[in-house]
């Protein structure tokens, strides 16, 4: 399943990287529900939010200047993170 | 002779240099700790030989119960599928106290190498592994590793072939990583408590290959 990191840039404790965001990639797998820590970080009382990893070619997130275009980088990312692509 | 200088001001009696007194002021945060601690070690809801247990249980921990997991991995194809699945319940599994620890274990093969990293901070699977290598923080491996992880491991004297593909991992979240490197050909045959010898930490983050030991 082919997923895009939402491009989104809201201020606080965010575990989504900055060289992600708007990038597409596919999911490696799903790992399960954790609380979210964009409330955890400031003692909010958490959502469970799902964790899924997702798996992105180097030029997708590097484009030209990717070292070898055929490696990947995979990364968690929260569902909400996530829309279909 | 190392001995025989006459610069007494900067040089100890055994010819080294002398290093400067740590005199600088304690940070906000060392600051904040220190009157957490106490506090809490007041009221009694700890006390100072349960804060020293844990750091002494923590120093502890070390890449050598890594490497017997990784070795278990190699003698056992049962075991390997058990922490391929689920790296963490695998390692509680051997008597390992890892706390809550979720950790995922990466196998590398003839077509693909592994290689971890923490771009936004410096998450390391401490409870199995003990505490990381002062260079998984530095901001040069967190950022480079994952712009340019061939050039990266080159200079850990890793040299990939362009037939096999890295896969970087960034541990952004909830999970700890582990490299399941593969078992070298010379090592094939050995006893389980052989091979752990061979698992050096930084084959484990992916930055090396398992070495004879010494």
């Amino acid at each position: 399943m082919k997923v895009r990191v939402h491009n989104n840039w809201p201020p606080g404790h965010i575990r989504t990287p900055a060289y992600l965001r708007g990038k597409v990639g596919e999911v490696e797998r799903d790992i399960g529900l954790f609380n979210n820590p964009e409330q955890n970080a400031y003692r909010l009382p958490p959502q469970e939010r799902n964790l899924v990893r997702v798996r992105f070619t180097m030029s997708e997130v590097w484009g030209d200047a990717a070292e070898t275009p055929d490696d990947v980088i995979e990364a968690e990312i929260y569902a909400h993170w996530l829309e279909p692509a | 002779m190392p001995h025989d200088h006459h610069d007494h001001d900067t040089l100890s009696p055994s010819g080294h240099p002398y290093r400067k007194d740590d005199d600088t002021a304690l940070s906000y945060w060392q600051v904040l700790e220190i009157a957490v601690r106490e506090l809490l070690i007041e009221k009694g809801h700890i006390t100072a030989v349960q804060v020293h247990d844990q750091i002494n249980t923590m120093d502890a921990r070390s890449p050598a119960n890594g490497a017997k997991v990784v070795a278990r991995a190699w003698c056992n194809p049962e075991f390997k599928s058990a922490l391929l699945a689920d790296a963490a319940q695998a390692s509680r599994d051997m008597g390992f106290d890892i706390g809550p620890m979720h950790l995922i274990a990466v196998e590398n093969t003839a077509s693909v190498h592994n290689v971890v990293v923490c771009t936004l901070c410096s998450c390391y699977p401490r409870n199995l592994l003990g505490l990381p290598p002062d260079w998984y923080k530095s901001r040069a491996y967190r950022s480079r590793t994952v712009i340019e992880p061939r050039k990266v491991l080159s200079e850990f004297g890793v040299d990939i072939a362009q037939d096999v593909q890295v896969r970087v991992h960034d541990s952004t979240a909830d999970m700890r990583y582990i490299v399941l490197p593969a078992q070298p050909a010379l090592a094939r045959g050995l006893l389980e408590n052989e091979l752990a010898q061979w698992v050096t930490r930084d084959s484990m983050i992916g930055v090396g290959i398992p070495q004879a030991p010494i």
